[in-house]
């Protein structure tokens, strides 16, 4: 069943969703600005035009709601919450990171702000998911995980297992699908026999949304009825966020294979100035964005000079972490 | 157009892909953006291939590990020779099903009826940053599994040479290449030019010590034995290329001649293929050991994403020296 959630947004929360879109935003553009310039070496997936998505959907949630997200997903995990200063450790490999520069920019881990995964393996994410879910629905603790993954990652098995399950057990989850229409360098018609993902949901006989995931009012708007269906115990929905990869499939990678008109188009439709306008149509002052905007920038300077600051993990950490006791030398 | 004087690993391998192309129908080459259309392999390694040989002979497929490898597996029982690239080593464990219950055993559980003449190309390796999930050196799992040839190359002529072998093989062959050496120049080889599979290389003649290596260490492991020859200790380097099954002769011919020896892997040591060579050397010539054999590898350790703590992890010039003097009391 594919269904389409009406209503209205508010203002408060159009712009918390503009405050996460400018953080996400930011960031995203002064990880490309550092890599030009050498400061940091990372192979680094660029969020570019899935901003709007992200900051929408978590801004649905509640802070101790579970995420579950791939290595394209810095959008995902700053949209979640995730202390800025210790992601950017964490991207630049140092010790005061996330994860204590172990993991680095593909493995994110933040409990604290429900941030759970990060995998680098296409479609993994939504088994795992399922079990945050589980876990939720047996300890009846009424939290939501949202697991996210790209249009590709729907042909691989694990997504069809996934899927199946979470109907089946009525998990409390939430499958967000960003369509960017592309998977690394093939087309979205290329690789995958369905239309549209929210076919997919059909044969599970899951709920399905389809929406402009650009569209901050809308992408709210559906991410609040399937957070809300979640957590009353209607079970799992597959979203299908529509958006578009602005940028390369990693950092510095070439782009020729996208039409140019698809990509005009992409510009033209650029969520972030879009959702912008909306704000200034509802009579929200041009001052209060740039104030907005102006604080994060701020934040930024600060996390990107605690991380460029922060030592490097000592060689001996390759023993810890490794299992529950340290390794012998 | 005059022979190059040099060619980069992944051109050794483009040759041979074109090659066996060329001189047999029955060839053909599936996986994740291969074709020209896609980029022709995110490594390059397939560039130009789907231009010159069609797209049906060099496809690029869905994100779907298992879809590919059993695809090549139902060709491969019909006689055809299909070579599949999974592009990272990692995303064999998605598809180890299809590897280690069918490709390695359907010969044998048929009683000789069908046969597998895969090659799976994957690449993988660390010190580029590519963290946890890119980069694991799983060769022991699969030489672990009766039925499957593993195959690796220390430069780009071997790398032509043992991909060309690795498909006119009648069994399944896992050929590994390391990320880092994508790029790495040798000499060319000649047209047809083959390296027999099951044959190791002695890299370097020596009397004292006998170092035993394989893929991209055997250039560092050059490199020790040449600053040990300045100390005056002798070594003799075995290239293996073949991984399983390993040249026995070669290894046990040279030990037996040196009484010493040391294997170097950039896998983790514990459990890995210098255990089962070790192991190897001890029941056939323990009498005329000089002293115990000695293993460097990587640490006990998944990859880190940190640079310091991924040099930790990796095996070290300086382990090979002391290794090799260890040996030599
Ligand atoms: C199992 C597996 N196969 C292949 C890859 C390599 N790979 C990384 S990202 C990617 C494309 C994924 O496309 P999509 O799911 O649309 O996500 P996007 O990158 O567009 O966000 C591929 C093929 C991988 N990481 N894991
Ligand atoms: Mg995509």
């Amino acid at each position: 069943m594919t269904t389409s959630p009406t209503g209205t947004v508010d203002n408060d929360t159009l712009l918390e969703i503009f405050r996460r879109t400018s953080l996400i935003n930011q960031t995203d553009e002064r990880f490309r600005s550092l890599l030009i310039s050498g400061k940091i070496r990372l192979v680094y997936y660029p969020v570019r035009g899935q901003e709007v998505l992200s900051a929408s959907m978590m801004t649905a949630l509640n802070p101790d709601d579970y995420l579950v997200t791939t290595y394209r997903g810095v959008h995902d995990q700053l949209a979640k919450g995730i202390p800025l200063k210790k992601l950017w450790a964490e991207f630049t490999g140092k010790a005061t990171g996330t994860c204590k520069g172990k993991g680095g920019p593909m493995h994110i881990t933040d409990p604290e702000t429900g941030v759970m995964v990060t995998t680098g393996i296409v479609g993994s994410g939504l088994p795992i998911a399922n079990g945050l879910a589980l876990s939720s629905q047996l300890k009846k603790d009424g939290r939501v995980t949202v697991v996210c993954f790209g249009d590709g990652s729907t042909n691989i098995g694990a997504f069809h297992e996934a899927l199946n399950m979470a109907q089946i057990w009525k998990l409390p989850v939430i499958f967000l699908c960003q369509n960017n229409r592309y998977g690394e360098h093939t087309a979205f018609a290329e690789s995958t026999s369905a239309r549209q993902i929210v076919d997919r949901a059909v044969g599970y006989n899951m709920n399905a949304i389809k929406v402009d995931g650009n569209d901050a009012e809308a992408m709210y708007l559906a991410a609040k009825a399937a957070v809300d269906r979640a957590r009353n115990g209607g079970g799992p929905t597959l979203i299908e966020a529509m958006t578009f990869r602005m940028l390369g499939h990693v950092f510095g990678a070439n782009t020729s294979y996208v039409p140019k008109e698809l990509v005009q188009q992409a510009i033209d439709e650029d969520p972030v100035p879009r959702l912008r306008k909306t704000l200034l149509d509802r009579q929200i002052s041009e001052d209060q964005l740039a104030a907005i905007d102006a604080g994060i920038a701020s934040d930024l300077n600060d996390a990107v000079a605690f991380a460029l600051d922060s030592p490097y993990p000592d060689a001996g950490e390759i023993r810890i972490d490794v299992l529950s006791t340290e390794i012998a030398a | 157009m005059n022979a190059p004087t040099k060619i980069s690993f992944s051109q050794g391998i483009n040759m041979a892909l074109d090659e066996a192309l060329a001189a047999d129908p029955n060839v053909f080459l599936l996986g994740e953006d291969i074709a020209d259309a896609q980029g022709g392999g995110v490594f390059k390694a397939t560039l130009g291939l789907s231009a010159k040989h069609g797209t049906d002979r060099v496809r690029s497929t869905p994100i779907s590990e298992q879809a590919i490898v059993g695809a090549a597996v139902g060709a491969a029982i019909t006689g055809m020779r299909p070579v599949a690239e999974i592009m990272f080593m990692n995303f064999l464990t998605v598809c180890m099903d299809q590897l280690v219950n069918h490709a390695a055993k359907l010969r044998f559980m048929s009683g000789g009826l069908t046969s597998v003449p895969l090659t799976i190309r994957c690449g993988t390796g660390a010190g580029v940053g590519f963290g946890g999930q890119h980069s694991d050196m799983l060769e022991a799992w699969f030489a672990h599994v009766p039925g499957m040839k593993v195959v690796t190359a220390s430069n780009p002529a071997d790398a032509k040479g043992l991909l060309l072998s690795a498909i006119e093989d009648d069994d399944p062959t896992l050929f590994i290449e390391n990320v880092a050496m994508y790029a790495a120049q040798g000499a060319p080889p000649e047209p047809g030019y083959k390296v027999p599979l099951g044959k190791a290389a002695i890299r370097r003649a020596g009397g004292d010590v006998t170092i035993i290596t394989y893929g991209r260490p055997v250039g560092e492991v050059e490199a020790v034995a040449e600053t040990l020859a300045a100390e005056g200790i002798s070594a003799e380097v075995i290239d293996l290329r073949t991984i399983a099954p390993f040249d026995e002769a070669a290894v046990l011919n040279s030990v037996a001649k040196t009484g010493r020896a040391v294997i170097v892997h950039e896998a983790v040591k514990a459990f890995g293929v210098g255990a089962e060579i070790s192991s190897r050397i001890h029941e056939e010539l323990f009498g005329q050991l000089k002293s115990p054999v000695k293993r460097v590898g990587s640490k006990y350790s998944p990859v880190p994403f940190s640079p310091p703590l991924e040099q930790a992890f990796l095996y070290s010039r300086a382990e090979i020296a002391a290794a090799v003097k260890a040996t030599m009391g």
